[in-house]
């Protein structure tokens, strides 16, 4: 079983975030980074998989040099090799765009799943996954929680609204979203991390046609959003002095105490 | 040339689900601003009786798209569907509720267009003859505008609660339209859908709730938020990622994927406030939120806050409760 693995870097999810002069992004120069928290279970599930049924597994990332972190990473715990797609401006491509150079970058790659994470935590589209399996003829199933892949196809458990589930086969090659939490992630170890040192990574360019192609969806301006309610903050810092406030306010204003 | 447009109503076991009607309320908002005709699509087999509910709606057309192969749901099947539908109806705009379903297939659908989705909007508003799209990013910190550009139609997605089912306008008489469409083939086969146990608790009936999320950090950690839940006399609940690594039970998440509640108290500790969880939660009486960041977007929604370190509030807070109640 050779699996793809699409892994994102995003901002930390702690960040304090700033907005830029123009309005139109945020500062990016105060950020972190960090992989994006479902890519990471898709990384694991691709691993477990490799131990169950032997094969493969390569990652593939787009972004600027930064992105080498996540790459490293995922070699350390344990991928085979890895594919970046290096540019600057990638991060601002549509959803589109992106699947089309992430689709032109795996193309060749003789795979028999692709895996990756169910959204991304800065833009939160969840379309490049499902996208990029129509750019590449395959089969797909999103917001994957188990995968069971002992026989001929694959056989998925996908998550449905409220509580409800529902499993779907499908031939190989096929495209899964993964959801976040579906098992524990492992840590690189050591010896892991030495490995990895040996191991191949492809830089490939965009391919141009792919760039080329028009965004179809621009931001203009973000802002923070609107509060749909008037909070009463209690305390100002002090979590004794809020507490105390809070309970009085409980019986006298909501009168639930 | 493309004119008018045309929203997705969603149906699951017979049904069609509220944030359909919410989609048909985003859409109508849409067309009164741009002076343009909402038609609604309902895909389905055997399913001509319940396309007809939608007509009560006002609506200038619906059109009910019918194939053997969509008797169950699956992306192939639906993504084959709409594209004839788009085709045929060749509308500006195509309007659709951001649910699991959508999700799966609104993108290959898109991409047949070259095109992708204006996805999970809160609000869509007419500007110098375009639309303004509003979507929530990085987890809810952020709002950002957008606007659409290339030819249409232009795919937009609205996120569950961005518009409300019960202004969704009706006058209904509009025409029920069935048209046989095609379907290629469907690669995918869905198995019955099922509930994983029957839920053991019910928090849809607590009044109280004290729910906690991965700011707590440790399992080890929950008996100060149960000590708490206990001085109020609530029910103690959860975020998924504390359900998803076995420190709760699963029948205590919330949100989208979890239970639906409206209780009189909720108080989230620890609890960042992303849309999925949100929308388990936000229909409750008066919302208590203990966060060290004041950018989380539970704020948003709460009716108090403290900001600050839950390991030194929530103590402080069950000592003041347990005093009160005295
Ligand atoms: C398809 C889909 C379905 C989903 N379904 C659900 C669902 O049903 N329910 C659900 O809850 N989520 C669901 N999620 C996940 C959701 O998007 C969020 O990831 C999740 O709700 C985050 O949980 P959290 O707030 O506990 O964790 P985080 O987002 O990690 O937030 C932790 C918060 O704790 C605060 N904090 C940390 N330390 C402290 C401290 N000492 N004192 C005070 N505050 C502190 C931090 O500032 C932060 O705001 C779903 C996601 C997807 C994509
Ligand atoms: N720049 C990228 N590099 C690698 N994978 C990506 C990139 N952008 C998106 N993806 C993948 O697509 C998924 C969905 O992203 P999105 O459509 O932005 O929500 C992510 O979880 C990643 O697996």
């Amino acid at each position: 079983m050779k699996t793809v693995v699409l892994m994102k870097q995003v901002g930390n999810k702690d960040a304090v975030l700033r907005i830029n002069k123009e309005g139109t992004w945020i500062e990016e120069g105060d950020l972190s980074y960090e992989v994006n928290e479902s890519d990471g279970y898709a990384l694991e599930e691709a691993l477990r998989l490799k131990e169950k049924h032997g094969g493969e597994v390569v990652v593939c990332s787009m972004g600027p040099q930064r992105v080498k972190s996540v790459i490293k990473d995922a070699l350390a715990r344990g991928a085979d090799r890895a594919i970046h797609v290096v540019g600057d401006d990638l991060a601002r491509l549509s959803p589109f765009a992106a699947a089309k150079v992430l689709s032109e970058a795996i193309r060749s790659e003789q795979f028999d799943l692709v895996l990756t994470g169910l959204q991304s935590d800065d833009n939160g589209y969840a379309q490049t996954g499902v996208i990029l399996a129509e750019l590449l003829g395959l089969p797909h199933a999103t917001i994957v929680i188990e995968v069971d892949a002992s026989g001929e196809g694959l056989r998925v458990k996908r998550e449905l609204e409220n509580g409800w589930y529902q499993w779907y086969t499908m031939p190989r090659p096929c495209l899964l979203t993964i959801q976040s939490g579906i098992s524990q992630i492992r840590y690189a170890t050591l010896k892991g991390i030495m490995a990895a040192k040996k191991k191949e990574i492809r830089e490939v360019a965009p391919a141009e046609a792919a760039t080329a192609s028009t965004s179809h969806q621009r931001i203009t301006k973000i802002y923070f959003p609107q509060k749909s309610k008037q909070t009463q903050y209690l305390g100002d810092g002090n979590a004794r002095a809020g507490a105390a406030e809070l309970a009085e306010r409980l019986r006298t204003e909501a009168r639930i105490i | 040339m493309s004119k008018g447009i045309l929203v997705f109503a969603e149906h699951r076991a017979g049904a069609f689900n509220k944030t359909s009607f919410e989609a048909i309320a985003a859409a109508q908002s849409l067309g009164r601003e741009l002076q343009q005709t909402v038609t609604a699509v309902v895909l389905g087999a055997g399913m001509a009786n319940l396309a007809q509910t939608i007509a009560a709606y006002k609506l200038d057309k619906v059109l009910y798209a019918e194939n053997e192969k969509l008797a169950e749901y699956t992306p192939d099947g639906y993504a084959d569907a709409m594209e004839g539908v788009v085709r045929t109806i060749d509308p500006q705009y195509v309007v659709m509720p951001h649910t699991y379903l959508v999700r799966d297939f609104a993108p290959k659908l898109a991409s047949r267009f070259g095109k992708d989705v204006i996805s999970d909007c809160l609000r869509a508003t007419a500007s110098d003859g375009g639309v303004i799209f509003s979507r929530r990013i990085f987890l809810g910190k952020m709002d950002a505008d957008v606007i659409p550009s290339g030819e249409p139609p232009v795919f937009a997605t609205f996120q569950s609660g961005a518009y409300r089912a019960d202004q969704a306008a009706k006058d209904g008489s509009a025409a029920v339209e069935t048209i046989a469409v095609e379907v290629g083939e469907v690669r995918m086969q869905p198995e019955p859908a099922f509930q994983e146990v029957k839920q053991a608790v019910d928090l849809s009936k607590a009044d109280i709730i004290v729910a906690v999320g991965r700011g707590i950090k440790g399992q080890e950690n929950l008996a100060l938020v149960e000590q708490l839940a206990q001085a109020l006399g609530g029910e103690l609940a959860a975020s998924r990622p504390i359900c998803d690594a076995g420190w709760l039970p699963i029948d205590r998440q919330i949100g989208s994927s979890g239970q639906t509640v409206a209780p009189k108290l909720y108080v989230a500790l620890g609890i960042s406030g992303a849309i999925q969880h949100l929308v388990g939660m936000k229909n409750a009486t008066t919302i208590v939120a203990v966060n060290k960041d004041r950018e989380a977007p539970i704020f948003d929604i709460a009716d108090y806050g403290i900001v600050g370190d839950l390991f030194e509030v929530v103590p402080a807070l069950t000592e003041a409760v347990k005093k009160l109640k005295e």
